[in-house]
């Protein structure tokens, strides 16, 4: 659809996937006035996972509005192709040189090198398989992902089969228990592992509830059965440390099991280009304006950490395009002067170091669900929170007053319980 | 005067926040609300009432196309639908299908099942590379 093949050797800035990530750093790049940008994606159009996400809810930070998700890919394609931009579909980039000579492959070009004066990863993530959780039992056909089983239906007019369990109550799961019973197949449960779930509350209400599916918290899948294809899978309540008890097993009949266990950041090109990974994120550590550990190479999205909304995704890359274009022409920002550091409660927080010289916007995800809060930014600020729950992101704009009489070099940034005083005992 | 006894109680989700706060209607033999507990916000009472009597969903769902770059088109109703009517919107796009190429908001089904409200193409969908 827009293979290339005028490919030039040289661009200001190479983007590296055209998700919604990517989408946006070209966009800003192209904004902040360079003048040659290369998008590349191994699919073969721009929008990334948002084009089989036919479902709405899309965009309501960014646009002010509720849009599906192939809406939302094509207000950022459209804003792009505005401007003057090489996109390269049906393409692989093989490798990123800390000089930033970027090797890609495609049918329409075969295997070229192209020289980026910066490069902005949005590689996106991929889902946790079946393999990462080490579910015993044998091989058969009918075990996937819930975001192939996606494409599948929305994309590619495929049914994975007649009856699915799903496994994992993220919202990919949730919303895939719906397609599927609107798709004619038959749902008979989400299993959870944890003994809450994990997608959002209006995806329970209007993914299960509003079908009768039965959510089963505090249970997992601990056996597939079949040799060919899926036969049955049987189920186990878990206790406290998550140990199935297989004396209350039972089974459940089903040619298909759908695992919506999780998202990984796709950082193969980032550990290649030994970049600093963040562990407690698994994406690459970055500085207040995304750039990572190499110079002239930043990084934004899900590649950096997993996101539950897709405006956030967008606003990061904005901030990731605008000074990729700002580092080749020659107007980046004074360099951070303070490293941001997890507090107990917070598992992990993006970006890692900030500047006190302008307002940044700081993400973070907390390690468990708390009432009544306070998120606190070492001793200089402080605010409550209703509530905090690991499965949404918290973020915080750190404005240059909070920082106006703090001199240190470092600051943790915790969420912890507010106790009310005379509150009565639970 | 009715009496506790003569209340139906029905419990929602509410699905406003994180929160997730557990709502009860209770109506009278009239059908009408009397009270609406388990809220922590306007917004959760405001949801419990409209949950209680006039149910809507975004609908969004896919139909066939032909001679597209995928085999299916993301539509989906330009309003807010009756929760009721789901499963008849979706049985009746079910049956429909377009040719490629199709551009975002063109209208697939007007007026769907007598009603104000389209469904509408959610992309593009160009036509398929005859060389691929």
């Amino acid at each position: 659809m827009m293979s290339i093949t005028n490919l030039q050797d040289q661009y200001d800035v190479v983007v590296v996937g055209a998700g919604p990530g990517g989408m946006a750093a070209a966009l800003a790049a192209l904004r902040t006035g360079v003048d040659s940008v290369l998008m590349v994606d191994r699919e073969v159009e721009p929008g990334g996972i948002l084009n089989q996400c036919i479902h709405n809810g899309f965009g309501l930070h960014h646009f002010g509005e509720e849009l599906t998700g192939p809406e939302y890919a094509q207000r950022f394609l459209t804003d792009l192709l505005d401007h003057h931009i090489d996109i390269a579909t049906d393409c692989y980039v093989l490798d990123v040189t800390p000089d930033r000579l970027v090797t890609l492959m495609s049918p329409s070009v075969g295997v070229r090198q192209v020289l980026a004066g910066a490069v902005v990863l949005a590689m996106g993530a991929r889902e946790r398989t079946r393999g990462a959780i080490r579910i015993p039992g044998r091989r058969p056909s009918g075990v996937m992902t819930a975001g192939l089983a996606q494409k599948f239906v929305n994309q590619m007019g495929l049914l994975p089969g007649r009856r699915a369990v799903i496994l994992g109550s993220g919202d990919i799961g949730l919303i895939m228990a719906r397609r599927m019973t609107l798709e004619g197949v038959e749902v008979p449960g989400v299993f959870e592992i944890m003994p809450h779930a994990n997608g959002l509350t209006r995806n329970i209400v209007q993914c299960l509830h509003d079908f009768d599916i039965p959510l089963h918290l505090s249970t997992t899948v601990v056996e597939i059965h079949g040799r060919d294809r899926v036969e049955k899978v049987t189920v186990a309540p878990v206790d406290e440390r998550l140990q199935p008890d297989l004396s209350r097993a039972r089974t459940i009949k089903c040619d298909t099991l759908l695992a919506s266990i999780g998202l990984i950041p796709e950082n193969e090109l980032s550990q290649k280009l030994g970049l600093r990974i963040d562990p407690t994120t698994a994406g690459p550590v970055v500085s207040s304006t995304m750039e990572t550990s190499r110079d002239g190479v930043f990084a934004a999205g899900n590649v950096v950490h997993i996101h539950d909304l897709v405006d956030f995704v967008s606003q990061e890359a904005l901030l990731a395009g605008e000074n990729a274009a700002r580092y080749v022409t020659g107007r980046r920002p004074p360099a951070d002067n303070i490293k941001l550091n997890a507090g107990t409660n917070v598992a992990s927080v993006v970006p890692h170091t900030i500047s006190s010289d302008r307002e940044h916007t700081v993400y973070l995800r907390v390690r468990h669900p708390l009432e009544k809060s306070w998120l606190r930014l070492g001793e200089v600020y402080e605010k409550r929170l209703r509530y905090v729950v690991p499965a949404e992101m918290v973020s915080l704009k750190v404005r240059p007053r909070f920082l106006e009489h703090f001199h240190g070099d470092s600051l943790t940034i915790d969420i912890v319980p507010r106790d009310e005083p005379g509150r009565e005992e639970m | 005067m009715s009496t506790d006894n003569d209340l139906q109680t029905t419990q929602y989700l509410c699905i406003g926040c994180p929160l997730g706060c557990r709502l009860e209607v209770d109506e009278d033999p009239a059908g009408d609300i009397v009270e609406i507990r388990g809220f922590s916000c306007r917004k959760g009472k405001t949801f419990a009432e409209r949950e209680h009597t006039d149910p809507r969903r975004m609908i969004t769902t896919t139909v066939g196309v032909t001679g597209g770059l995928w085999a299916r088109l993301p539509v989906h109703a330009t309003e807010e639908m009756p929760k009721h009517q789901m499963w008849d919107v979706i049985d009746l796009l079910r049956t429909v299908s377009v040719t490629a190429p199709v551009a975002m908001g063109d209208v697939v089904v007007a007026g769907i099942l007598g009603s104000e409200v389209d469904v509408v193409a959610s992309r593009d969908m160009p036509a398929a590379d005859p060389a691929a």
